[in-house]
């Protein structure tokens, strides 16, 4: 019963997405003032809509939850055996649970535009809910149609197949939903982008609706990136936190896009202008999440996170991808002459420092772009190719440098027209801090021109990213500015983890018998043992390593080399011992025969801070948002109160004029 | 001229979409062929591991006419499912040379026993890295090499029935 109430759910999610769209799209076409009873219709129909999405995805869970051997999807990708929590987990760690999670934040989020949004004009909403209906509908097809995750087996299976061990990790709990709902966000940033631009009513009243969904996609992109990031990092057991995968591209692409967007959307909420580069960016960043799914799902590219690969589920995507995006670019195309460009601004300004930004990002953003997509180019021609860190490190920090320098600056520079020499003082001292920083390495010997370009403008950033505060009565500055300033200070944390890491790590690779012992930078190591040991679902090899620095009392780290029967894959689970300077990271390898075995450690010095930044990151985004909302419902209660004051005092006058007769 | 600048997204994003659906129409080849083929061997240098399996040198593979070259191990599945096929290219004159990978001479000699032994000599490697040299990615692989020590041919995956004439005509081509 489970798998049918979740199929019926879906499919008649989707037929209210038909109606959401359509009555979206006529009532958009009537006048303001007409009324016209398909109104009525598209915001409830978002509602129940979303209630449905959840009612859907809720059974999946329960059937997993259970172990549900008749479901076909349970059977391939779950065991009876598994850890709850994996079970629970499992349930989006596959190609069909994953789709429906996406459409269930999707309806949503959906859902959500339309309970809560009424500042837009009553077109431009209806226009917008169209649009989002048309998305779903999308989505609910392709789940339907080509990867229905509720599909029953003939004969309930006996034993499940089990889930990839390498998701058997906590990390799986959070890392793909959250990018979802990031990749989701975007999408009604999109739905909203070309409800205004079929409307043509780019204002800056615009600007402020779409502006926390901009903020809380783009927050949710960054802890999902940050997430997968160090699960990558301690799971995959390489020691790298970035690995230039498809993938990964796929996720900074649209994080790329959407930290432009939210930056041009601040300049159309405040100065009403950069009209067409805010919808271009609408469109582009949700494009980017498509792509990124399309890149993944349909095994064009070969990566790390090989989805269960399927030409035919590919060419849907692609087909979803070619109707939302390359319609709304050519629309796009029709439309951006009509809507005027809005007010002008002079160079030296926020608005330029802001725009100049907005090309830096998205130039770096074609620069990942080509980098994900040339070996697919260069396949056509049966050349095979593989594009790694020597082309984007560099080339990414060609327009990562201007950019980080601006960064520094721009928040100091007034709206609309500035004097240079107004900042010139605070500008030196950053620009000191930045030679400084890159005399003293290469001082003191710091190898690597982009790790020494890193710190230094690690530093740089940390002071710029507080200027904006200086001479102002901090208890009155806006919560909104703190984001910013958050945010900014958490790029410099994250850029000096970076630098740091990649300057500065120390590596041994040695075979070691137990009792024996080697060095790794100020870290003694000895090996004291490896013993087998079983878990719920793997046996294990576990090595007790014990490290200890300056000859203070050894920690005892645990690397395992993990073989999971469920199915039958190795894996190699590292250790990891966290300083407040750095991180020890163990892995142990195969036996050399002789008894001894092959051990990898590496000091990797605040190597932690890559994800701090991260956070901070996201922080300074919830902050924003806070205050952007905070701000957004004081003034609707102000107007609100003022409405009521007008209204009572009109009372008075009328009963005063009543009493006067 | 400005109304064509809006529609430089549009024409970029066709292009990507065209790439994308060509290369999705492609079936996807999932061997990668190796980058050694018509280079010389690369150096070779196996210990013995005692019993049948003396070790293995670079030079002991030049000259004597051409040869193949098998990778194998006892733990592959596919090794199995060649094994008549390589006796049929033992009895048809080819010198086979085999590479046990990742293996114990008793668990390589146990298959020999079970299966039969097609080789004229065979050697055991412990890790991979000789793979690798021959610009090979899995097992069992299967090379051929002319009387220079020069590889000339690369087959991928364990050999056919099929495929014993191919190996055979190659053969006779690095003579």
């Amino acid at each position: 019963m489970i798998a049918e109430i979740g199929l019926v759910a879906l499919w008649l999610a989707a037929a209210l997405a038909v109606l959401q769209m359509v009555a979206g799209a006529l009532s958009m076409r009537s006048g303001e003032g007409e009324a016209t009873p398909l109104v009525l219709f598209a915001r409830p129909a978002a509602i129940v809509q979303a209630g449905l999405a959840v009612l859907s995805f809720a059974m999946l869970l329960w059937a997993f939850a259970i172990t549900d051997l008749s479901i076909k999807l349970v059977a391939t990708n779950s065991h009876s055996m598994k850890p709850f929590l994996y079970k629970i987990t499992g349930t989006w760690g596959n190609h069909e649970g994953s789709m429906l999670l996406w459409v269930a934040v999707l309806a949503l989020s959906g859902g959500l535009l339309a309970f809560a949004e009424h500042r837009l004009p009553k077109r431009t909403m209806q226009a917008a809910l169209a649009v989002q209906g048309f998305v779903a509908l999308g989505f609910y097809a392709f789940l339907i149609l080509s990867s229905n995750p509720f599909e029953r087996l003939p004969v309930p299976a006996a034993e499940g197949v089990g889930l990839n061990p390498l998701l058997q990790d906590i990390g799986l709990a959070v890392h793909p939903p959250t990018l979802y709902i990031g990749y989701v966000g975007l999408s009604v940033a999109f739905s909203l982008a070309m409800g205004a631009l079929l409307t043509r009513q780019v204002t800056p009243e615009f600007a402020k609706v779409i502006r926390p969904w901009v903020l809380g996609a783009w927050v949710f992109l960054t802890l999902g990136i940050t997430a997968g990031s160090y699960w990558a990092y301690y799971e995959l057991g390489w020691g790298g936190w970035w690995f230039w995968d498809p993938v990964e591209n796929a996720s900074l692409m649209p994080w790329l896009a959407a930290t432009a967007l939210m930056h041009s959307v601040s300049v159309l909420a405040a100065r009403d202008a950069l009209r067409t580069w805010t919808i271009m960016l609408g469109v582009l960043a949700f494009s980017m999440s498509m792509l990124g799914t399309f890149l993944v799902r349909s095994g064009v590219l070969t990566s790390v996170h090989a989805f269960a690969v399927d030409p035919e589920r590919g060419a849907f995507i692609l087909v979803l991808l070619g109707i939302y995006v390359g319609g709304a670019l050519a629309i796009f195309a029709l439309r951006a002459g009509s809507i005027a460009e809005g007010k002008r601004f002079s160079v030296t300004s926020r608005e330029g420092a802001l725009v100049f930004n907005n090309v830096m990002l998205t130039a770096i953003l074609a620069v990942v772009l080509m980098g994900t997509l040339y070996p697919l180019l260069t396949e056509a021609f049966d050349v095979r190719v593989s594009v790694g860190p020597p082309y984007f490190n560099p080339v990414g920090a060609i327009f990562a440098v201007p950019m980080l320098l601006v960064m520094a600056v721009g928040p100091l520079l007034r709206w609309k027209a500035d004097k240079s020499e107004r900042i010139s003082g605070l500008v030196s001292i950053v620009m000191a801090v930045l030679i400084t920083v890159v005399g003293l390495a290469l001082f003191l010997g710091v190898s690597g021109a982009l790790s020494i370009i890193g710190l230094a403008f690690a530093a740089a950033l940390a002071i710029a990213a507080f200027l904006p505060l200086k001479g102002r009565n901090l208890r009155l500055v806006p919560i909104a500015v703190w984001g910013m300033v958050m945010a900014h200070f958490g790029i410099a944390v994250s850029l000096f983890g970076m630098a740091s890491e990649s300057a500065f790590t120390q590596e041994r690779l040695a075979a070691v018998a137990p009792g024996g012992s080697t060095t790794v930078g100020d870290w003694q190591i000895t090996l004291e043992g490896v013993d087998p040991i079983a878990g719920p679902n793997w046996t294990a090899m576990e090595a007790r390593v014990a490290a200890s620095r300056d000859g203070a009392e050894p920690v005892i780290l645990a690397p395992q080399a993990r073989n999971f029967w469920t199915p039958f894959q190795a894996t190699s689970e590292s250790a990891l011992h966290t300083r407040w300077d750095g991180q020890l990271y163990a892995v142990i390898g195969d036996s050399a025969g002789d008894g001894r075995w092959q051990l990898r450690i590496w000091w990797k010095p605040f190597v932690t801070f890559i994800w701090y930044g991260g956070l901070l990151i996201a922080l300074g985004g919830v902050l924003a948002i806070i205050g952007r909302l905070r701000s957004d419902l004081r003034r609707r209660t102000a107007k609100r109160k003022g409405d009521e004051r007008r209204a009572d005092l009109a009372e008075f006058f009328d009963k005063q004029d009543e009493g006067v007769r | 001229m400005m109304r064509l600048a809006y529609a430089i997204p549009l024409a970029l994003f066709l292009f990507i979409l065209g790439l994308g659906g060509y290369m999705l129409t492609q079936g996807r080849d999932q061997a990668i062929p190796s980058q050694m083929v018509a280079k010389p061997l690369p150096d070779i240098d196996l210990p013995a591991a005692g019993g049948d399996f003396p070790g293995l040198t670079r030079r002991e593979l030049i000259g004597g006419g051409p040869k193949l070259i098998n990778f194998w191990g006892s733990w592959c599945v596919p090794c199995k499912a060649e094994a008549p096929h390589l006796e049929a290219l033992k009895e048809q004159g080819a010198d086979i040379i085999g590479i046990a990978l990742r293996d114990t001479p008793e668990d390589a000699g146990a298959f020999l026993k079970q299966y039969g032994n097609p080789y004229s000599r065979v050697a055991i490697a412990e890790v991979f890295t000789i793979l690798f040299g021959f610009g090979g990615s899995g097992v069992p692989e299967t090379y051929v090499v002319d009387d220079e020590g020069v590889i000339r041919y690369q087959h991928i995956g364990d050999v056919r029935a099929r495929d014993v004439p191919i190996l055979l005509d190659q053969l006779e081509k690095a003579k």
